[in-house]
């Protein structure tokens, strides 16, 4: 999937991986699409809560070995 | 860092105690829902971590100022990071060191009571979960029952106490949990005992655990009598230790009974279950004092934090031994059950020695509530 921007939160503890991905969409135009990379396993389910809390569209997940890969359209 | 923390043994203490805690759990809502730190005079309140990083005003004023406290998460950065935003604001809060996952392995000891020929029976209360092992100890010797994974708990309790761990047994092979008795008996050479119904598949050796074997701990001979009774699993057995203690495994729970369906035959496993609790157990005296394998709600505890009742109370107070039709029995155990505990499956390969996972991804795998009964 394409993305306008890519975000590696990789390594990154709780609460960092949604910080930084919060961050990183207030620089973005709505409709853009981040892809975000995470280690933190609990990142799985926060960032579908986050997404859904703050508008933005979780559009895909993919766990390829340790690393999880999201895409948010902003919202 | 200004902000104290609160280890799990101390939140046990409280939860124990009945003390006062307000907890702002600040997991994701359905997180939160799922499992959370029980107790009967706790106040909650969940606002995950994500809705507060613009600032926590808007929480403040939903904190008591009259108790305790505690901000929550899965493993302890957000509630930091939560617990000193609410000491900018001139809040006092402490922050679960490690969070949700600690709460998960703390394991509380609780002496259950001393055996006839002296010596001590403990019970470990694994609180955020649910899960309760045994250690018998008698003369420099003790026995095992339902370990679970956190080994140096009771590794380092038998040596506290002198004592020698000679006989390690699983009840049946665990679904909810990852079992730590393989683990003690190598680390201690101690024998292993699984029944070999449950273990068809298991792939490592160990001594097997049938109705009858009786073994004895220390010069007091603590008798420890195993007794087959499947239902939970095939291979389910209790204990009878010291003519005073049943051990019922995942059959008999002091509120609930123990559930057919984890390892897949509900079905087939209900009339195994019935004969258990209403036959086998009907014969049992009354004073026997009836040691589980779970709890599943904080009632369950008596004033002390032991997990223990009687068993002629039991059938008097328990709904799953007072059901008189058959039909009615298996339906309640086979339909409308709960959810089945998290990652079963793997549990239950873990417990084969099938697979190895990691130590983080087996804590990731026991996440959530044991939910090994029907009520």
């Amino acid at each position: 999937m394409n993305a306008d921007k890519v975000l590696d939160a990789k390594g990154l503890a709780c609460p960092m991986p949604i910080v930084k991905t919060r961050k990183e969409m207030k620089d973005m135009e709505s409709g853009q699409i981040l892809e975000i990379l995470a280690t933190d396993k609990g990142a799985k389910a926060d960032m579908t809560a986050w997404a859904k809390s703050g508008g933005h569209e979780l559009l895909e997940i993919e766990e390829a070995g340790d690393v999880l890969k999201f895409w948010i359209k902003k919202g | 860092m200004t902000v104290k923390a609160m280890t799990a043994k101390e939140v046990a203490r409280k939860v124990i105690d009945n003390e006062p805690l307000f907890i702002l759990d600040v997991r994701n809502g359905d997180a939160f829902a799922d499992w959370k730190i029980e107790g009967g005079n706790i106040q909650y309140l969940n606002t995950p971590y994500f809705d507060l990083l613009d600032g926590v005003e808007e929480v403040v004023s939903e904190l008591p100022k009259d108790r305790d406290i505690l901000v929550v998460c899965a493993k302890e950065g957000s509630s930091v990071m939560v617990a000193e935003m609410l000491d900018e604001e001139g809040v006092d809060a402490a922050y679960l060191e490690g969070g949700m996952k600690a709460w998960s392995e703390h394991l509380e000891p609780v002496k259950v009571g001393d055996l006839k020929n002296g010596g001590e029976l403990y019970q470990f209360v694994r609180i955020g979960k649910g899960c309760l092992s045994y250690m018998a100890i008698s003369d420099g010797e003790a026995a095992i029952i339902d370990a679970t994974r956190m080994t140096d708990v009771f590794l380092d309790f038998a040596q506290e106490k002198g004592a020698k761990i000679k006989h390690v047994f699983d009840t049946h092979l665990h679904a909810d949990h990852v079992s730590g008795g393989r683990q003690i008996a190598e680390a201690t050479g101690a024998t292993y005992y699984l029944p070999p119904a449950d273990a068809e598949e298991v792939v490592f050796d160990y001594a097997e655990l049938v109705g009858g074997l009786e073994v004895a701990i220390g010069d007091a001979k603590i008798e420890i009598e195993a007794l087959y009774s499947p239902g939970h699993t095939i291979g389910s057995t209790s204990f009878i230790v010291d003519d005073q203690y049943l051990m019922t495994g995942d059959i008999l729970f002091i509120d609930s009974i123990g559930r057919p369906d984890l390892a897949g035959l509900a079905e087939d496993w209900v009339g195994d279950l019935r004969e258990s609790l209403y036959s086998r157990y009907a014969e049992f005296a009354d004073e026997l004092i009836v040691l589980p394998a779970h709890f599943m709600i904080m009632d369950e505890l008596n004033e002390d934090g032991s997990v223990a009742k009687k068993l002629g109370d039991l059938f008097k107070e328990n709904h799953g031994l007072n059901i008189e039709d058959e039909q009615e029995f298996r339906d309640m155990v086979t339909k409308n059950l709960p959810p089945q505990p998290n990652a079963y499956q793997d549990i239950r390969s873990t417990n084969m020695g099938k697979i190895t996972p990691d130590e983080e991804v087996q804590r990731e795998m026991e996440i959530g509530p044991n939910r090994c009964a029907v009520r």
